[in-house]
């Protein structure tokens, strides 16, 4: 499987964040996109993700599923957990679990996997942010999508967590998954660079 | 469809939750109805008369109130984000969301109008006629207002302009609603139950369709 950009310009408020930008994507490989503040590294995500659209340029899956467009195959971890803070731990994670369709894993193993059994009745109002963060990751597992769009995801997340999610990424590639990652920190995992807007 | 069914059992868990907001709507409703007699005075017949527009008026307005949220609140925490990405279509997801507004919100209010009837000196026969009409009526409000909900989604402060963008759309609704009821209690001659009622069954029949694909269409335009 081969995730591609060709020649994309990305346009945010009639102002210019880059343009003439190319990234390739292989299975099995992490890719980390790095850059200053503003360099367009979320609007690069949300590009692939299919949730901005591309003022030029295209954006292709080799090897993916014909039927699906690349947005139908990917998870988005964003700025915003897209957690409900009235419903609890499970609740939040059984509905998209439902909601993203396919066959869906076990919420509680995947709380568990990331650490939040203790928590799993408790409403996600109440969470700590890198709790709340590890509930979305959570969220990655509870569906298959071969590739993985991570905006900052180390943000917020203590130093076992980090481990933990580095292990969750290394068994997501070694199934075959892509992650493109947002990143200013070291992401844990061996990582091909992407340089957007110049030196950091 | 189980995705579809998930995303309406979790609004309709929000919505009665806590700060949910669905009991919101019956509370201004019921303050609306129970301050009308203070201003109108105890004309108990005048009171009868205008009771089936006062109830529509205060089920208007109270399903305005909290139709700002039907969008935003998933839009603030990044929900929207995968709803759009999801393989449901986004037409399917904005009709369940609407519906599970409906269930939450417009159905209470039709369920506290028997109540809100005897406030106004509306008889059982009269009380049923205009219950029966917000029935048919109430899907057209929230279907149409779910196009201003997907306007303003981005807005900071949207709730007033869906009121403006939506009042205009739900006149027809409230000119048939108010008619048909007014047409069972008087029973005249001249204009039956049926064609006003029958035109309020099309509007909401067709806000139906039309609905969620100018709400669909306007959130994948808005998109930021």
């Amino acid at each position: 499987m081969r995730l591609s950009g060709r020649n994309l310009r990305c346009l945010r408020g009639g102002r210019e964040v880059f343009a003439g930008l190319d990234f390739d994507a292989v299975a099995g490989e992490a890719v980390a996109i790095v850059g200053p503040n503003g360099a367009g590294k979320t609007s690069l995500l949300r590009l692939i993700a299919d949730l901005l659209m591309p003022a030029e340029g295209t954006i292709t899956l080799e090897g993916g599923d014909g039927e699906m467009t690349v947005a139908e195959q990917a998870h988005y971890l964003g700025h915003r957990d897209a957690m409900k803070p009235a419903l609890t731990v499970t609740e939040n994670l059984t509905f998209w679990a439902d909601f993203l369709g396919g066959p869906p894993a076990d919420p509680a193993a995947c709380i568990a996997a990331v650490g939040l059994s203790h928590a799993a009745a408790l409403p996600a109002g109440f969470l700590s942010a890198g709790q709340r963060r590890r509930l979305s990751i959570a969220r990655l597992l509870t569906v298959r999508r071969p590739i993985w769009l991570l905006d900052e995801p180390t943000a917020a997340l203590d130093l076992v967590s980090q481990r933990v999610f580095a292990g969750l990424m290394t068994d997501h590639l070694a199934t075959g998954g892509l992650i493109i990652a947002a990143t200013h920190g070291p992401l844990g995992i061996p990582a091909r660079e992407l340089r957007i807007g110049g030196e950091a | 469809m189980s995705a579809l069914g998930a995303l309406i059992r979790r609004d309709i868990r929000i919505a009665v939750r806590v700060g949910g907001g669905a009991l919101i709507g019956v509370l201004f409703f019921l303050t609306v109805v129970v301050l009308m007699p203070f201003a109108l005075g105890p004309d108990l017949a005048l009171l009868a008369r205008l009771g089936p527009a006062i109830l529509w008026l205060g089920a208007l307005l109270a399903s305005l109130l909290t139709l700002d949220r039907l969008f935003t609140a998933d839009h603030d925490d990044g929900s929207l984000d995968l709803i759009l990405m999801s393989r449901t279509p986004l037409e399917l997801a904005c009709a369940a969301k609407a519906l599970a507004h409906w269930l939450a919100a417009g159905v209470p209010l039709i369920v506290a109008t028997p109540v809100l009837g005897l406030l106004l000196n509306l008889d059982g026969p009269a009380t049923l006629a205009v219950a029966l009409t917000l029935l048919a009526g109430t899907p057209a409000l929230t279907f149409t207002g779910m196009i201003g909900a997907a306007l303003a989604v981005t807005l900071q402060r949207g709730g007033l302009l869906l009121a403006v963008l939506v009042l205009p759309l739900s006149i027809p609704v409230l000119i048939f609603g108010v008619a048909a009821s007014n047409a069972a209690i008087l029973e005249q001659g001249a204009l039956t139950f049926s064609t006003p009622f029958s035109i309020l069954c099309a509007l909401s029949l067709a806000s139906l369709v039309i609905g969620p694909f100018a709400a669909a269409a306007s959130l994948r335009h808005g998109l930021d």
